[in-house]
């Protein structure tokens, strides 16, 4: 099959700076991908190019085989919602929707009858006559979304689309996105900087750091297999474990990553539950956050040797216990939750 | 300790006042604004007032003094043909003008918001405004020596043997005559160069407040580049050029300088009242004459609220 779009080695300088350093890579036909990466990795320059506002300097860039490299955006079949939603001013929310509709000579009845339709998709029905002032953020965002769809593009571009919401709608908004994105059949192509709203709206995650991409893979193999250093460290709260920590913890040389929640963290000398395939090392409690679903303990176990463990916060009833700061305990894990990076940081 | 900080504010009268104030909102801010909303009130409009009711003033004609009693005679002069004309030319001038401003400043103000920052936006600014701080006569006078027979114009049309199209071009009814610096054409490219500044500006303004996104926004929706000028571009933009056409738009329709050196020596609404207040000194005509420049423009902003230019704002 087709790739919905293929980036083959593709850079784009600003300048000096290079924003995007060879990136190739391969979007398919109805899957959500996510571009993750921390603010000038180069996430939202590979966006843009697929969108078609800015050009590379060099590579190709193919949507659903296609060469689109300097193809201007009103030529290509993929649609954008914008960080900042850039819905129209001027225009009321009925003929935002419809703008695509009408640059492409649409009739009015139509058009509004489409646009109505969209927006009934978004679950905003009836508020066509409005102004986009006159909206909430989330009402804004889902505007945006519906003017994106009313073209039915083949691939939809999502530039941190909800970066700008707070917390309990952003986390709603990512449940309705994915149905959205069920519903429609549509490739979406996400931008984000958030670990675990990448983690838990994709198919496959692509990471990025200084215009390259680490890893390309599922959630759960970007979470438990990371290819690189900074993978490991980005995504998810977990020990990157070098040097002599590796040595000591590990008993080899390479780097390893060992996530917080995979620790099990008991008193001194509570051996009980033990196998054979574990590792254990004993240490004292340094320092504790209480994160609520959890309780985040920070153990020295050795000379200069912290980890972090994650510990379930099962509240007085379980028949864990929590621990207080100096505490002596004993950390043990699986040796397959120990997972070799391969290769140095890129 | 606190005592004493309690205390201390009192040795300050200024501190006590501001102490007193601050809790005092409503006062303050009278006490603040007065001073320039008088100045708005009385000075400003009380004295445009002062003109409306001179104009339904009379004229005694053999002293001519002022007589105050209400007539409607001014309006009715105003009608007679010659002040007529005089009103349609004038207003016709201050249309075409801010037209050529419009045209002539939007792409230079789209590209001042668009294209340019930091060293080469401050040269542009001073390109812009550098004009306006040297003397408004000297530049309407070194106009007259460019547009003249013997100057640079004529000269560069006859060098580049285009002579004939400038020739041409002056021998037009109603725009044209002897030389540039005698006929309307003239005085329109003076009123256009003198008040571009003050179209560029505003709209330049305006531009600057329209985010990129909403451009590649249009593009993405599948626009192309003059769709987006018009449905997205222009109605963002139309704040800044009524705002500028304000400017353009009245200060040619009150100006009675530039027609006087650069042009066919046809009155403007400018000269009259100046005719009429200084020589004349028929007042209550002159005030009936500026009248007209008001109308004219309430009923310009009417027409552009009712066609949406304030939508955006």
């Amino acid at each position: 099959m087709t790739a919905a779009v293929a980036f083959e080695e593709v850079s784009c300088a600003y300048g000096p700076v290079l924003a995007v350093d060879r990136v190739s890579l391969e979007i398919r036909e109805g899957e959500f991908f996510t571009l993750l990466g921390p603010s000038g990795s180069g996430k939202t320059t590979c966006l843009r190019m697929i969108g078609g506002f800015q050009f590379p300097s060099s590579g190709r860039v193919r949507i659903h085989g296609a060469d689109a490299t300097r193809l201007p955006p009103y030529e290509r079949d993929v649609n954008t919602v914008f960080q900042d939603y850039a819905l129209f001013p001027h225009m009321n929310v009925r003929d935002n929707v419809a703008y695509g509709l009408m640059v492409r000579g649409a009739e009015r009845a139509e058009r509004y009858r489409r646009a109505e339709q969209t927006l009934e998709l978004v679950h905003l029905p009836g508020i066509g006559a409005r102004r986009p002032a006159e909206l909430s953020g989330g009402q804004r965002q889902r505007v945006a979304l519906a003017r994106a769809l009313i073209n039915r593009p083949r691939v939809l571009l999502l530039d941190e689309p909800l970066g700008a919401l707070d917390l309990k709608l952003r986390e709603s908004m990512q449940v309705e996105l994915k149905v959205l994105q069920r519903q429609v059949g549509i490739t979406f192509v996400f931008v984000t900087h958030d670990q675990q709203e990448a983690l838990s709206m994709s198919d496959r995650v692509c990471v990025f750091d200084r215009g390259r991409v680490q890893q390309i893979g599922t959630p759960e193999e970007i979470y438990d297999r990371p290819a690189t250093r900074f993978v490991a460290g980005f995504v998810g709260a977990g020990n990157l474990l070098e040097g002599a920590q590796a040595r000591v913890l590990t008993g080899a040389d390479a780097p390893a990553m060992l996530r917080a929640e995979r620790i099990r963290i008991a008193a001194r000398g509570d051996l009980s539950g033990e196998g054979a395939q574990r590792r254990s090392a004993h240490g004292v409690v340094k320092e504790i956050e209480y994160m609520g679903a959890f309780i985040r303990y920070i153990v020295e176990v050795g000379e200069g040797i912290e980890l972090l463990v994650n510990h379930a916060n099962l509240g007085e009833s379980g028949a864990q216990r929590n621990f207080d700061r100096g505490a002596e305990v004993t950390l043990s894990w699986a040796d397959s939750a120990c997972h070799r990076i391969a290769e140095g940081d890129a | 300790m606190s005592a004493a900080l309690a205390v201390a504010p009192s040795a300050w009268p200024l501190r006590r006042l501001s102490s007193f104030l601050y809790g005092r909102r409503g006062l303050y801010l009278a006490l603040l604004l007065a001073p320039p909303l008088l100045w708005l009130g009385v000075v400003y409009c009380g004295s445009l007032l002062a003109l409306l009711a001179n104009s339904f003033f009379g004229m005694d004609e053999f002293s001519g003094m002022v007589k105050r009693e209400f007539t409607l005679r001014n309006f009715a002069d105003l009608a007679a043909p010659a002040n007529l004309d005089v009103i349609v030319r004038t207003v016709t001038m201050a249309a075409a003008v801010t037209l050529g401003c419009a045209l002539i400043g939007f792409p230079i103000a789209y590209f001042m918001a668009r294209y340019t920052r930091g060293a080469l936006r401050a040269a542009f600014y001073l390109g812009v405004m550098l004009p306006l701080w040297s003397s408004y006569l000297v530049r309407v006078y070194a106009w007259k020596l460019l547009l003249a027979k013997e100057g640079v114009v004529n000269w560069l049309f006859a060098e580049t043997g285009m002579g004939w199209l400038l020739q041409a071009i002056l021998g037009l009814p109603v725009v044209g005559g002897p030389s540039l610096s005698i006929s309307s054409l003239g005085t329109f490219i003076v009123f256009v160069y003198i008040w571009l500044p003050f179209m560029i500006l505003p709209i330049q303004a305006a531009l600057e407040r329209v985010p990129q996104s909403l451009i590649e926004a249009s593009a993405d929706l599948g626009a192309r580049d003059t769709a987006t000028l018009r449905k997205v571009i222009l109605p963002l933009a139309l704040p800044g050029i009524v705002a500028g056409s304000i400017f353009t738009f009245s200060l040619t329709l009150g100006d009675y300088i530039i027609p006087g050196i650069i042009g066919d020596s046809s009155m403007y609404i400018g000269q009259v009242v100046f005719l009429q207040q200084g020589t004349a000194g028929n007042v209550p005509l002159a005030a009936a004459f500026t009248l007209v420049p008001i109308t004219v423009m309430v009923v310009y902003l009417a027409v552009a609220k009712r066609m949406g230019a304030f939508d955006a704002l």
